[in-house]
Order: C-alpha cells, then sequence, then structure tokens
C-alpha cells in the first residue's frame, strides 16, 4: 500500500503525516509512507486544498486532518 | 435547529453509531449551553465592576481602578463572543469546501464572479497554507485570474475573528463597515487585475499545467457531523487566538488607563493626512493576527487616532502579509504580486481616507 500525505508543510499537515503513521502502526498493515509537500506534485493529483490523503492513487481526503477512526477504515 | 434535520443525521447510515437518544442529548446540551451563555453574558458588566472594585478593592474612577475594570470586563466578553461565532461558523462552513466552491465560480463571468468570489472567501474553510494549491486549482479549471485574487484577498481579510473582535470592542457599526469594506476592497481589487491581463505573470509552469479534475470524493455530512466541525473550529482556533486576545486587552487596559487622552491626534489623527499611508505601510510586513491588534487599536481610537487610519491599518496587516507574498512567489511572476500589493495598498488607503472624511 502507498501512502501519501499531501501538503506545504505546515501544522495541519504534519499532523495528518503523524495520523497516518500511526495508523498504519497500529493496524500492522504493510505500507510505505510519503510526505509530499511540492506543490507541483500536489497539483497534478488534482489536490487544491490540503492536507489531502492519496492511497493507492486514490485521493481519500482533502482540505482537513482525517480522524484516527476515518484512517483506519481506508486501510482495510 | 430544526428537528426534521436532527431526523435525517439519525436515518443516515453513515451515523449508526449515533442513536437517536445520543443526538437528542447533544441538542439538549447545546440548547441549555447556549442559554447559559446568555445568562452569563448579561452579568459580566456586574461581574467585572465586583472584581475591580469589590475583590480588588480598587477605587472606581482611578486609574488602576479603570483599567482592571477594562480588563475584566472585555477580557471575558470577547472570550464568549468568540467561542460562540467560531461555532456557528466553524457549523456554517461545513457546508462549503473549495471544491465546491471551485465548482460554483468555474464559468461565472468577472464582475458576478468576483462579487461571488468574495463572498464565498468569507465561508469557504482553508488553511493560509492552502493559498498556493488553492490558487493553482481555481487557476487550471478556468477560473479568470482577477476572480481568483477576490477570492484570495477576501478569505483573510474579512474573517470572523476580526468581526467578532471589531464588534465587542468596537461596536456594530464598525465591525459593518469594515466587513463591507472588506468586500468591497476584495471585489474591486480583484476585478482591477483581471482587467490589467496579467494571466502572463503567472510562472510557466502552473499555465501549463493540465489538471484533470479528480474524483474528490464529495461528503456527505450528517448535523452531528456538521456540530462537530463547529466544535473542532472552537479547539482550533479559540484555542490559538485566546492568549493574543487577553495580551492584546491587557496593552489595550493599560492605554486605557494611563496614556493621556489626544495623545494620539498628532500621530493618527485626522489632520495628518500621511498617517493612512504610513500605517498601510507600517501594516504590511507585520504579521499580527486580529487577535492581538483590534484591543490595541481599540485603545488608540480613544486616544484620538482617527477610525479611517486605523481600519487601514488593521486591514494592511491582516490582508497583505510577507509570508504570504514569499509563498505566492511560487506561483506569481514578481511583477504580479508588486501588482497584488499595489492594487491592494491603494484600496485600503482610499477606505482609511473615506472614514476619516465622512466620520
Amino acid at each position: 500500500m502507498e501512502i501519501k500525505v499531501l501538503g506545504p508543510g505546515c501544522t495541519k499537515c504534519h499532523e495528518a503525516e503523524k495520523i497516518m503513521r500511526t495508523v498504519v502502526e497500529e493496524a500492522g498493515v504493510a505500507a510505505t509512507i510519503e510526505k509530499v509537500s511540492d506543490f507541483q506534485q500536489i497539483a497534478k493529483h488534482g489536490v487544491f486544498s490540503t492536507p489531502a490523503v492519496v492511497i493507492d492513487g486514490q485521493i481519500k481526503c482533502v482540505g482537513k486532518v482525517p480522524s484516527k477512526a476515518e484512517a483506519m477504515g481506508w486501510l482495510k | 435547529m430544526q428537528p426534521d434535520n436532527l431526523h435525517n443525521s439519525v436515518v443516515n447510515p453513515q451515523s449508526a453509531p449515533l442513536h437517536a437518544p445520543s443526538a437528542k442529548i447533544k441538542i439538549l446540551t447545546g440548547l441549555a449551553g447556549l442559554a447559559l451563555w446568555f445568562s452569563l453574558y448579561r452579568q459580566l458588566h456586574n461581574l467585572a465592576g465586583y472584581l475591580a472594585f469589590s475583590l480588588f478593592g480598587l477605587t472606581p474612577g482611578s486609574r488602576l481602578g479603570e483599567a482592571m475594570l477594562f480588563f475584566f470586563y472585555d477580557t471575558p466578553k470577547v472570550l464568549m463572543l468568540l467561542t460562540l461565532i467560531v461555532y456557528g461558523v466553524g457549523v456554517l462552513r461545513s457546508f462549503f469546501t473549495p471544491e465546491r466552491t471551485r465548482k460554483i465560480l468555474a464559468g461565472k463571468r468577472e464582475s458576478v464572479g468576483n462579487v461571488l468570489a468574495a463572498l464565498l472567501g468569507i465561508v469557504t474553510p482553508f488553511c493560509s497554507c492552502s493559498a498556493v494549491p488553492l490558487f493553482i486549482g481555481f487557476v487550471t479549471a478556468g477560473i479568470p485570474l482577477g476572480v481568483t485574487f477576490s477570492f484570495l484577498i477576501s478569505a483573510p481579510m474579512v474573517n470572523e475573528v476580526a468581526l467578532v473582535l471589531l464588534y465587542g470592542l468596537l461596536g456594530w457599526k464598525v465591525a459593518a463597515l469594515y466587513l463591507g469594506t472588506g468586500l468591497l476592497i476584495a471585489i474591486v481589487a480583484g476585478w482591477t487585475i483581471g482587467r490589467l491581463q496579467l494571466e502572463h505573470h503567472i510562472e510557466d509552469w502552473v499555465r501549463e499545467m493540465h489538471v484533470n479534475a479528480s474524483d474528490i470524493p464529495d461528503e456527505k455530512l450528517t448535523w452531528v457531523e456538521r456540530l462537530g466541525h463547529g466544535k473542532a473550529a472552537v479547539r482550533d482556533i479559540v484555542g490559538k487566538v485566546w492568549i493574543y486576545v487577553v495580551l492584546g486587552i491587557a496593552v489595550g487596559a493599560g492605554i486605557h488607563g494611563y496614556v493621556p487622552e489626544g495623545f494620539m491626534a498628532s500621530i493618527m489623527g485626522k489632520g495628518v493626512w500621511w498617517s493612512v499611508p504610513a500605517a498601510v505601510l507600517i501594516g504590511i510586513p507585520m504579521y499580527s493576527n486580529a487577535a492581538g491588534i483590534v484591543p490595541v487599536v481599540q485603545a488608540l481610537l480613544g486616544k484620538g487616532a482617527a477610525l479611517g487610519t486605523v481600519l487601514a491599518f488593521m486591514m494592511s496587516v491582516i490582508a497583505l502579509s510577507l509570508p504570504e507574498m514569499v509563498i505566492l512567489r511560487k506561483v506569481l511572476k514578481p511583477r504580479l504580486i508588486a501588482v497584488f500589493i499595489g492594487v491592494v495598498g491603494i484600496g485600503i488607503m482610499l477606505v482609511g481616507y473615506l472614514f476619516n472624511i465622512i466620520i
């Protein structure tokens, strides 16, 4: 599983990344987590409100920090 | 809230764990909280008087006494107003997303688009560091540059924290003036930038970018979730700005009690023509939030500063921030940034002079 957290690097983006890391660890799934902060890369995903989470190329959420329960749901 | 909405939220399968009783209990606690809020709010004046003059034994009319009364009254008042309004705006914003706003603005003519963009700037939630992705998203969707700017100017300038503080400390008239002129600047400045045909001053990689409309999930929220958004907004915003409110009011209280009347008249008074441009220039590099600046501004008004000058200063601090310019440089060429600062700055100055003349 390939998880990308998109965001230039403000507090909210860091929070989103942290939540994804915690959730992956807790669920015990094999996944790579990448933080994407380059604007060009973010735009290429068609995302324009950050933070956003993309899993295996699919946009899961935009413009907010996901809740833990929500993030857990995406891993299944 | 209406009962049928509540019903909807319960039926919605997404909210399966929230059964009817728990939602009802939430609504009841909310109403009880609101009632408590109002009864407490009405008592603030008496409470402040009690704290300053009975508990601390200060003399009414003395310098320290007046400063403390001001502090004990205004701090809880502003914090309470802030909590209520931020909560309400948080719930309201759950109806708007940048994706929806983009859909509304795409395909709108200029002028109508400028007005809509400025209005949507108030209610669309977006984190200030999203300015660049949002800019790209708007421009690649074919939204005219000027319309995009109307949004980007209005979003930070007309914000609920500034409005609450203006209302709480300076009254509804000043808050309404700020809201009206802030929107007007966003509309006219955006429209002007659109007229100047500066599209080629957007960085090339943005213009060459073809973003395919992506399958971003459009969320359907239940009422319970929307109220949760309100709560999150309070935690997020009030949790961050309360300290600036307290510090700002403390400084304001000091000015109230100790700075002589008319002290500011010679520097920021109506008769000083250069004070408006000076206020705008000083405001650009200052990156303070509205929470800290309004209480100080209010105290200065009491000492002879002119309202127009003070409003211009506030708008410049909030709407033209250096960090935002630095971040926008990634998508805009320097010339366009200069035009942006110039047009908005002139708009703010005109507002400043206008108020100094009519009030």
